[in-house]
Order: C-alpha cells, then structure tokens, then sequence
C-alpha cells in the first residue's frame, strides 16, 4: 500500500478576497482509507470541490495529481471518468428523480443487483427506498444514505467522503465505519473528510488541515492527539484573516504548513 | 347520436378494427395499457378523430357520446355517492398527419361520487393537428373528481393543443388534475383551465410540459377561492430549450374566509429558450391568504454538479434533471 493515487502539491485556493487552501500538499496512498481531520472553516470541504473540479473552486497555484496524471485542468466530469467522485456533506435534492435511478446514475453495472447491495449496504431497504424519491421527502440522514449508496455503487477509484457522518444518528455511525471499510475493500482508495477525531480511526492513516494547509500525517491514534494539541494553538496564532505575515507566529504557523503532510 | 360500442362488439366491421388496433397501438406508445380498454370491469371511452370506437359505461358511470363533424361530444356522468373502483379510461387520439380532432365534453360527478379518470391523448403522427378540448366539470357536494391527463405527439411538432375546461367544485368536493405532455413534440399548448371552489373545497392542478425546437407552451389557470375555507395548489413545472419559449400565467383569487391559495411554479430554460412566469395574486378577505413561489432560469448547480461528479456530462445531467422534474 505504498502506491500514491492522488498527490496534491503546493495546492492554494482564494475566494472573495480570502485564503481558503494556502500551499496545501497532501499525498493518498492507492487503497488506504485516509481521514482529513479538521475543525470547522478549515477548507476541508474547499479543498473536496477543488479536488472534484466544482466550479468556482480553480486552485489560483499548485497541482493535482490523479495516478500520475495532472488533474488540476479537467472538468469535473473528465475527473469523475477518471474514477474520482464525491459523496457531498448536504447533498442536493432533486424532484422527482427515484433512488434506484440516482443511486444508479454513475454505477458500472447496470443491473438490479448492485443498487439492492448498495441501498443494503447502508442500511436502506431496498423495497422501501427504491422508489423513493431524492426530494424533501426524504429525511437529513435518508439523504446522506442514499448519497453513499451512490458513490458506493459507482465503484470509483477515488471517493472524496465529505463528513458522511454528519446528520447520522450515532447508533448508525457504525454502519458508515463499515460501508468505508467495505468500499476499500472493493478497491475504492477513500479520503474521509471528517471533524470527528474517534470518526478518523475508522482509516489507514490521517492528515490534520488547519487553516487551509495539511499541518500532519500520520497514524490516525497520533492524528487523534495532535487534533487538540496542534490544530487550536495553529489557529489561534494565524488569528483571522487577512494574516499578517511580518507576525512571528504567523509566519512560523505558516512555515510549518505541510511539512509532515507526506 | 348516441353511442352504446363496446370494444366486445360482435359484427366489428374490418375498417372498425383496424382502427381500433391503431388507436390501441398509438395508446401503448402514449405509455397507456391497451389491455385496460379491453376489460368489462372498466368503464371506457375511445375515439379516434371523429369517430367513437368504444363507449362502454359500468355501474355509476355513464357515457353518452355524439360524433361531430370534426370530434366528439360526450357527456359522462357518474351518479351520486357512487364509488367506481378502477380508473376510468379516456383514449382520445388521432392517426393522420393532419386534421381536427375537438372534443367537447361534459363531466357530470354526482354529490359524494369518487371517479379517477386517466386520460391519454395519442397524436403519433401528428404534422399539421389540432387538438381541442372544451370541457365542463362539475364536481358535486364532497364528491371527488381526480383527471389525469398525459399526452403522446411524436417527433415531428405540427401539432395544436388547446384544452380548456371550465371546473366547478361545490361544497366539499375534490377536483384533482394533472396535465403532462412531456413525451414528443409539445407543438403549441395553450392550457386554459378555471377552476371556482366553493366552501372547503380542494382544488389541486399540476402541469408538466416540455417544448423543444420551436415549440410554444402557455399555461393559463385562474383559480377563485369563492368558499369558506376553500384551499387550492396549481404546481406547474416546464423545461424548454432550443427557440422554444413557455409561459405560465396562474392567478389565484381568495374571496372567502380561510380561503388558502398556493402557486408554485418551476420553469427551466436551457439554449436560446424563453419562460415567463406571471403569478397573480387577488386577495379579497382579510382572513384568506395566497402564496406564489416561482424558480424560472437554468438548473440548480448543485444538482447538475452532483450528476456530473458521477460521470455525465452536462447534457445527459441536466435530462436527467429535467426529466425528474417532469415525472
């Protein structure tokens, strides 16, 4: 498991006149499960629609590589060819659009088979939510379900799971733990987005994002310790934005940016 | 002259049959189960252009129908408190290329009946068609009229449909609708409904229509709230690109204590297409209210985002989208 499959270098991202991703490098192993901890605000999900090709998200420096390949310039659908998806932290809502046939949009396999084992696989009957619709009707956490379901039916090589666990019930919080576990042993490589540190233990390895950058990578047990330690103090000495820089601590909350990230 | 035909008719003449098998045939394309016209349980009524095929009533439920000229007058009336079970079926079609099919038709709903109609109108080859429906409904006392009306018009576009009907509901009655023409070419639509409700009333109307090409799509609905209590939704959605254009003119009036209007109306452009939502609102009693809610322009990104992180391209995700949204 040494193989990297996506390899982000020097990645920054601005928006509206902030800094949103600052010099970010971060490296996922082909089939790991590796959780990107971070606390709220700190472009975790920025950092999942740039790396998705989402509009509005074109990194102002720096690179993507997807298994050797220069991303950085695709659209989002080249990249999704490619094997990249992304299961949304609020997934969207869509009129009339049965589960069976949204869960199926980008599956390989285009039989039955695979929508009941991924409507089973996160704890939806199949009988009940295939026809179901992807609108209002369906609760928080039916939504977030049925948009793992997808990306798990999909088989894709790189699924960006942007805080699956938010809006689950925590006696259901196992179940996820499991569908990632399963998905990678399908083959699937996983970058779990999550602000839940006992959620990063479900991985392989862990990175810490603080501010836009990856401070740390490592063993998710360490990531867990590091989360309290390292993360606060981080932001409390970068402050708000815009950053002053001529500040020591700014500048060496700065320099650490990315140096354990590989 | 009245028309008794049941498509069990010993002595069908060659041409009646052909006829019947080609309008069943166009029926299965417009997404109708010929085979539920065929059934003794369930009351049907058939016609091709001017001609009625089949008019074959049940218990509770009558059809009278006069062949015109051009079309087909027909009264239908169900009788008072009567409950019929299994959908009623209306095959409205026509199998040339051009022509004038005008149904004029009178919906009698007796006070506490329960009547769904499905209504499928099959225009396949339609190139230079008009289709007419002036319609009168009543809706007796606490009856409930439900009239599910879904169009087929094949790939060429010369094709005029102008449904209009005139809708009473009495007190306590339901009048439910739907209106789809979303498989083929829509042509010119011009949908024309009025619905009065009188006390707690419900009203419910939806219409779904999507114009390509040079298609022209126009939705009018005036919807008066006239009863106590009274409450209506008129949920239109449209998708239009190329040149073709929509437009939905909705008013809802509320004139009655506990009146309760509501509009919603979706309306998606892609290309050099043109919508138009006009909502009107007329309010004439402090204790009635009306709402509108109106989203006309291109898709929501997210959801064309969300599709296109599965692997299609921009195109296929927004059929997809479009196409739920008319379901």
């Amino acid at each position: 498991m040494t193989d990297e499959l996506l390899r982000i270098d020097d990645l920054s991202l601005r928006r509206d006149g902030r800094d949103i991703l600052r010099h970010l490098n971060l490296t996922v192993r082909a089939g790991e499960v590796h959780a990107l901890l971070g606390l709220n605000g700190s472009g975790k999900s920025s950092l999942a629609y740039t790396l998705m090709g989402c509009a509005g998200y074109t990194p102002d420096a720096g690179r993507i590589v997807f298994d050797g390949r220069d991303i950085t310039a695709l659209g989002i659908t080249d990249r999704a060819r490619l094997g990249i998806t992304l299961a949304w932290q609020e997934p969207a809502r869509f009129e009339g659009l049965p589960v069976a046939q949204y869960v199926q949009v980008g599956a390989r396999e285009t039989n039955r088979e695979r929508i009941r084992e991924a409507l089973e696989a996160v704890a939806l009957p199949p009988n009940v939510y295939a026809r179901r619709v992807v609108d209002q009707t369906l609760s928080g956490g039916e939504r977030k379900r049925v948009e793992l379901a997808a990306v798990f039916a999909m088989r894709p090589r790189l699924a960006i799971l942007d805080e699956p666990d938010s809006g689950i019930d925590a006696l259901s919080l196992a179940d996820i733990g499991a569908l990632i576990r399963r998905m990678a042993n399908e083959g699937t490589t996983v970058l779990l987005i999550t602000h839940r540190d006992e959620m990063a233990l479900a991985a392989d390895r862990a990175s810490l994002m603080c501010q836009g950058a990856v401070l740390w990578s490592g063993a998710p047990a360490e990531a867990q310790q590091y989360y309290g330690t390292r993360c606060r103090p981080h932001i409390e000495a970068l402050g708000a934005q815009p950053w002053d820089e001529k500040l020591p601590e700014v500048r060496d909350a700065l320099a650490s940016n990315g140096k354990d990230a590989r | 002259m009245n028309t008794t035909t049941t498509s069990h008719a010993l002595g069908a003449t060659p041409a009646w049959t052909r006829e019947f098998e080609a309008i069943l045939d166009a029926y299965r394309q417009a997404g109708g189960d010929p085979n539920a016209l065929q059934v003794p349980e369930v009351a049907t009524l058939v016609v091709s252009a001017n001609q009625v095929l089949v008019a074959h009533g049940i218990e509770g439920i009558t059809f009278e129908a006069e062949e015109l000229p051009h079309g087909v007058k027909a009264r239908i009336v169900v009788a008072p408190n009567a409950r019929i079970e299994r959908t009623v079926h209306l095959c409205f079609g026509m199998l040339p290329a051009e022509g004038l099919q005008e149904i004029i038709a009178e919906y009698e709903i007796g006070a506490g009946a329960q009547v769904e109609f499905l209504a499928h109108c099959t225009f396949p080859n339609a190139t230079k068609l008009e289709h007419r429906m002036d319609a009168r409904m009543h809706v007796g006392a606490g009856a409930t009229m439900k009239y599910n009306e879904a169009h087929f018009h094949g790939p060429h576009g010369g094709i005029e449909v102008r449904p209009r009907a005139q809708v009473t509901v009495d007190e306590g009655g339901q009048f439910v609708t739907t209106f789809n023409l979303t498989h083929g070419r829509a042509g010119v639509l011009e949908f024309d409904y009025t619905v009065d409700v009188a006390a707690r009333g419900v009203a419910e109307l939806t219409t779904k229509a999507y114009g390509v090409e040079r298609d022209a799509i126009t939705v009018r609905e005036l919807i008066r709230l006239n009863g106590e209590g009274a409450r209506s939704v008129a949920k239109t959605r449209a998708a239009v690109r190329d040149d073709a254009t929509s437009q939905v003119l909705t008013t809802t009036e509320a004139s009655a204590p506990g009146a309760r209007g509501h509009m919603d109306c979706t309306e998606i452009v892609r290309g050099r297409a043109v919508a138009r939502n006009m909502p009107v609102v007329l309010v004439r009693d402090d204790r009635a209210q009306v709402t509108h809610e109106a989203a006309i322009g291109t898709v929501n990104h997210k959801e064309l985002e969300t599709l296109m992180a599965r692997g299609l391209d921009e195109d296929a995700a927004v059929d997809v989208i479009i196409r739920g949204m008319l379901r």
